[in-house]
């Protein structure tokens, strides 16, 4: 009982406080001037029609590629985990299997998941979304073909293999500019292109290919380690 | 508008608090889920459709699909 009250004095001192810093700020308000740089800046300096794109992957691409790696290590901490709890799992059940609608209808709409999420990234510097976005429909496409089909497994010595080339170009593309007159880390050396077209804002859409196939095979690896641990060890031992 | 966000935003409290309540773990991940996917409607109507792909298919997809796994793994429903 003291404890409840101890909970709800607490929870009560942090609803005061919250209202009170919020109350002094106008929702929406522009708090800060680099918003409006980006705005006014952003399309003749990177030649990006979608501004969020060339915020995250121009200005501040260095935080993106920090992004990347820790998705990279989260990927790579549950493949670990899962490998290590693997030993001595016991055997499981043999699983039922979906109904006919459940399978066939899966197998018509996996393409058309996969050509949507490829779509969003390479066109991550024109429209809404990119490689995260992206990356993370055509995961949820896999996703759906392991429920349709369990015991399905992906190539992961291939998934592997797409991660490391994606990660490798994004850096490569990085220290190239390193090498250009500017001297910085992530410059865009390519040319703008025309605005408002898929070949344009020079490395930007090449990164976010990148990105793509980067975080579909991670994400893809993580839903695969998930269901392999539910469905694949039955049939091993 | 701002009356279809008052209605998502209720909706998603209600979503949110029975998602804790819920004694039946799958249908609380499922109420989670709904949490997610409203709170992507709620990224489009303030004009951030980025955020809100990343929302939906994460959080509402990915998320979900593994915390069922892990429900389907242990307990079905909550002591």
């Amino acid at each position: 009982m003291i404890r409840k009250i101890v909970y709800a004095i607490f929870a009560a001192i942090i609803v005061i406080a919250l209202v009170m810093f919020f109350a002094a700020y106008p929702f929406g308000a522009n708090k800060m001037a680099v918003g409006t740089y980006y705005l006014n800046h952003g399309v003749a300096q990177t030649g990006a029609a979608n501004i969020v794109t060339s915020v995250v992957l121009d200005y501040r691409g260095f935080d993106t590629l920090g992004e990347v790696s820790v998705l990279f290590a989260a990927a790579a901490g549950v493949a670990i985990l899962f490998f290590m709890l693997g030993i001595g799992k016991k055997e499981r059940e043999n699983l039922t299997k979906p109904n006919f609608v459940v399978r066939v209808g899966s197998r018509i709409i996996f393409p058309f998941i996969l050509l949507f999420g490829t779509y969003i990234f390479v066109h991550g510097h024109l429209t809404p979304g990119g490689g995260f976005q992206g990356g993370s429909i055509i995961a949820s496409g896999f996703l759906l073909l392991y429920l349709s089909y369990p015991g399905t497994r992906v190539n992961r010595g291939g998934l592997s293999i797409i991660e490391g080339l994606a990660g490798l170009t994004f850096v490569v593309l990085g220290l190239w500019g390193l090498f250009t007159p500017t001297d910085s880390f992530l410059y865009n050396f390519l040319p703008k292109g025309l605005f408002n077209t898929l070949v344009s804002a020079g490395i930007l859409p090449i990164i976010y290919i990148a990105i793509g196939f980067k975080v579909a095979s991670e994400f893809a690896g993580i839903v695969d380690d998930m269901m392999c641990e539910v469905i694949c060890r039955g049939g091993e031992k | 508008m701002i009356l279809v966000s008052w209605i998502l935003i209720v909706l998603m409290i209600g979503l949110a608090v029975l998602s804790i309540e819920l004694k039946n773990l799958i249908a609380a991940v499922v109420a989670m889920g709904a949490v997610s996917l409203i709170i992507s409607l709620l990224f489009l109507l303030l004009q951030a459709p980025d955020v809100a792909m990343a929302e939906a298919s994460i959080g509402a997809a990915l998320t979900m699909a593994i915390y069922i796994i892990g429900v389907r793994e242990t307990e079905r429903s909550e002591k």
